[in-house]
């Protein structure tokens, strides 16, 4: 029963958590290119930057939360999220939008994203360091150990406080965003556009009140996602280039342009990266001694290091790109 | 491309198409600037070093070939150039250091081969078991067969792998190289960059350009973290030094001569792939390629083969790429899987060809010369400003400056480089030496 409990820690558990990351931060990169059509390579650096706010403004009241009985972090999420959102609308008017009054093929476009990552980098790095910095200012991370009510599990299942908060967080922001798109006009006035901007704005759609609601979205869901990351890990400035692979094969395999299909991408990716650096001797050992004496198991069965772990969404990407390119759920962007 | 009319870039709009041949004043100007500013480092900095700039530069200047073709050429967009270059810097070490008798010796090269026969048998018994739908077996039962026969055999081949490089590591270190002439290497390493850029290329040509940046920067971090973690191949962050020159090196003939002759040496190999790649532009090749970055719709309708075009050319600039790497690398004299960094190798090289002229190779040389001696002395430049600013903080406000402030001023460098690349993409999308397209009219 222990190896059971081992693999609910290691895979279940820590695949929802970079699942929900992953699904999350692909929404919005989904979402931006299903309204603009060019991959958003900034979005890594707008969750960086939505966790760096949720830093400073925790380390500048680190009481505040105290009052209320939450972490601190937890409490300055909104407030960071509406600082991201601004920063990413900002970010439009400035760069992206006179390129686009210009003209100019997508491409350049990703090109100019990728300026405005390094820009953030900087900026992020500039006033904060290169080291890692807990978002644990004042508070302590709870941890619960559960304890399983079967014969012979003797480990607990663990689960530290910003993965609960992190779950349910990630439930708060799927429904609201889909309420959002289903519901209200704004949401439709966004799905209209994405399936045809020509149309969209001849019935009278005002396309510049689109763009900026996706960017305000895509900021907000970016601060979410960061925040969440560096509570669950440490902050640390210098993520972009390793999240950037994981949410863009998450947001194609989902199928580009389209949310729900981001959320499971990016449940697939962050399963597909736990199972694949999970070590498969541990459940395998219970039966050891009743597999043929040929059969001898080496101790590290697990499919890549650790240290790999960056292959598994590229490899994921490979795949979907050569069977499906469209995605699982068929993506209207090709 | 639907509506390749409106979202055609108007960097190559035919309105500004010259049809007379004029005074290259703007050429002979720009040239002129960076030869005062090459002869100014020279006073300040002294020869050794500048000379040591200049080689780097011109490694740099063939990256930035390599990266001007796939995008001033056929608009495509490699984010990924520090992947070929460390492929490239990888070959330069493995091919020149001289042969590990620790592991020649003994038995290890064996079981080594014998791993790699598993994994070449394990690779013919899944394409075997992908086909047996030939046979009859229905395909739901052959994808079936197939996935769980790679993913056992994938099993038993990766472990016994992790078995020989362990006992390579433990018993010999690593690897060694095979002694033989840096060029090699080189060539090797071009090669070896290009096909790793046919695969990719194979792969996201066909589809939006996007997905392309995408796997490009997925596989320069794959490339950096094999070369990283494999320590017995690469000695990983141990690093290997030194690398063997083609030419005389330092101990000879000292810093300067050496390295001024290791600068001609990579000035020749510049300007016989400068000559090759000019005629290839002004050839029907050249028109077809343009042709089809222009307007893609109107070069398939007159029969142009567009993906494998756009094949021939991402291919020729990764194996530029993967040579100038080997170049670079051998200069160095050490191989350090760490020292490769998007900024340094990827972003640095983008500045150089969008602000130098993408689609002119002069240009991009002057851009590669420029940029690169403005990187340098960027970062005593940074630390200057940055001692200056907490100087000035301490002494009005009596502000107390963190104790990091050398690393912090150089991640100001990161905060430049972004904000060169959006400010020439906005005000200069041509850059400083736009491309000469040429009328018949």
């Amino acid at each position: 029963m222990n190896e059971l409990v081992f693999f609910i820690n290691n895979v279940v558990i820590s695949g929802s958590v970079s699942g929900s990351i992953y699904a999350i931060g692909a929404v919005g990169v989904t979402l931006i290119f299903s309204i603009m059509r060019f991959a958003h390579f900034a979005h890594a650096d707008m969750m960086t930057f939505g966790a760096f706010m949720v830093l400073l403004l925790t380390t500048a009241f680190p009481a505040a939360g105290a009052s209320l009985g939450v972490p601190t972090a937890v409490l300055m999420l909104p407030l960071a999220m509406l600082l991201t959102a601004a920063l990413a609308v900002g970010i439009d008017k400035i760069f992206y939008k006179p390129l686009r009054a210009h003209g100019v093929k997508p491409i350049v476009l990703v090109i100019g994203s990728l300026g405005v990552t390094l820009i953030l980098q900087g900026l992020i790095r500039l006033f904060s360091g290169t080291g890692g910095q807990s978002l644990y200012v004042d508070d302590r991370k709870e941890i619960f150990r559960l304890a399983l009510p079967f014969e012979g599990a003797r480990a607990p299942v663990v689960v530290t406080e910003p993965q609960i908060y992190l779950f349910v967080i990630t439930i708060v922001a799927v429904v609201a965003l889909h309420l959002f798109l289903n519901r209200s006009r704004l949401g439709k006035a966004m799905r209209a556009m994405s399936d045809n901007p020509e149309l969209a704005q001849a019935s009278g759609i005002n396309t510049n009140t689109i763009v900026a609601v996706t960017w305000m979205i895509a900021g907000a869901l970016a601060a979410i996602a960061g925040t969440l990351l560096s509570l669950d890990v440490t902050f640390k400035p210098d993520l972009s280039f390793f999240l950037l692979l994981p949410i863009f094969a998450a947001a194609i395999v989902g199928g580009v342009g389209h949310p729900y299909g981001a959320i499971a991408g990016g449940f697939v990716v962050g399963f597909a990266e736990t199972l694949a650096v999970f070590n498969w001797n541990v459940l395998l050992r219970p039966f050891s001694d009743s597999l043929p004496a040929w059969l001898e198991l080496p101790s590290n069965l697990a499919f890549v290091g650790t240290e790999y772990k960056i292959v598994v969404p590229f490899f994921i990407l490979v795949a979907i790109l050569v069977w499906r390119p469209t995605g699982l759920f068929k993506g209207k962007v090709i | 491309m639907n509506n390749s009319e409106k979202t055609r870039n108007p960097a190559y709009t035919p309105q500004d198409a010259t049809s007379v041949r004029r005074f290259p004043l703007r050429e002979l100007l720009l040239f002129g600037v960076l030869l005062v500013a090459i002869l100014a480092v020279y006073a300040i900095m002294g020869a050794a070093y500048s000379t040591r700039m200049l080689v780097e530069a011109a490694c740099y200047a063939i990256l930035a070939l390599g990266l001007t073709i796939q995008w001033g050429y056929a608009g495509q967009f490699n984010a990924g150039v520090m992947g070929f270059v460390a492929l490239g810097g990888f070959c330069a070490m493995f091919f020149s250091v001289p042969v590990n008798d620790a592991f020649w010796g003994t038995a290890l090269p064996g079981e080594f081969g014998r791993v790699l026969l598993y994994g070449a048998a394990a690779i013919v018994v899944i394409v075997g078991a992908s086909k047996l739908d030939r046979l009859g077996v229905p395909k739901p039962l052959r994808t079936l067969i197939a996935v769980v026969l790679s993913l056992v055999l994938y099993l038993v081949v990766i472990s016994q792998l992790r078995e020989v490089t362990d006992a390579i590591e433990s018993q010999a270190g690593f690897v060694g190289g095979l002694g033989l002439p840096p060029w090699i290497g080189w060539i090797v390493g071009g090669a070896l960059a290009g096909g790793v850029g046919y695969f990719i290329g194979h792969i996201c040509l066909g589809l939006r350009s996007d997905y392309l940046a995408i796997a490009t920067l997925g596989i320069a971090e794959i490339i950096k973290a094999f070369l990283k973690n494999s320590d017995w191949l690469t000695r990983g962050t141990a690093t290997v030094s030194p690398l063997p020159w083609p030419t005389p090196g330092p101990a000879e003939l000292g810093f300067t001569l050496s390295r001024a002759i290791y600068l001609s040496f990579t000035a020749v190999i510049i300007a016989v792939i400068f000559f090759l790649l000019n005629r290839a532009y002004n050839a029907p090749w050249g028109r077809m390629i343009r042709a089809i970055r222009d307007n893609e719709v109107s070069a398939a309708a007159m029969g142009k083969d567009i993906n494998k075009r756009r094949l021939e050319i991402f291919v020729l600039g990764c194996i530029l790429m993967g040579l100038g790497g080997g170049i670079l690398g051998t200069f160095n004299s050490l191989f350090d899987p760490q020292g490769y960094l998007p900024l340094n190798h990827t972003f640095l090289v983008l500045v150089m060809v969008i602000l130098g002229g993408p689609g002119n190779n002069l240009g991009t040389i002057f851009g590669a010369v420029a940029v690169y001696i403005i990187w340098i002395m960027s970062e005593p430049l940074a630390l200057f400003l940055m001692q200056l600013a907490v100087a000035f903080g301490e002494g009005a406000f009596g502000w107390d400056a963190p104790g990091n402030m050398d690393s912090r001023a150089l991640q100001a460098r990161v905060l430049v480089i972004g904000l060169l690349i959006t400010m020439v993409l906005r005000f200069a999308p041509k850059g400083l030496l736009p491309e000469n397209i040429k009328s018949h009219s």
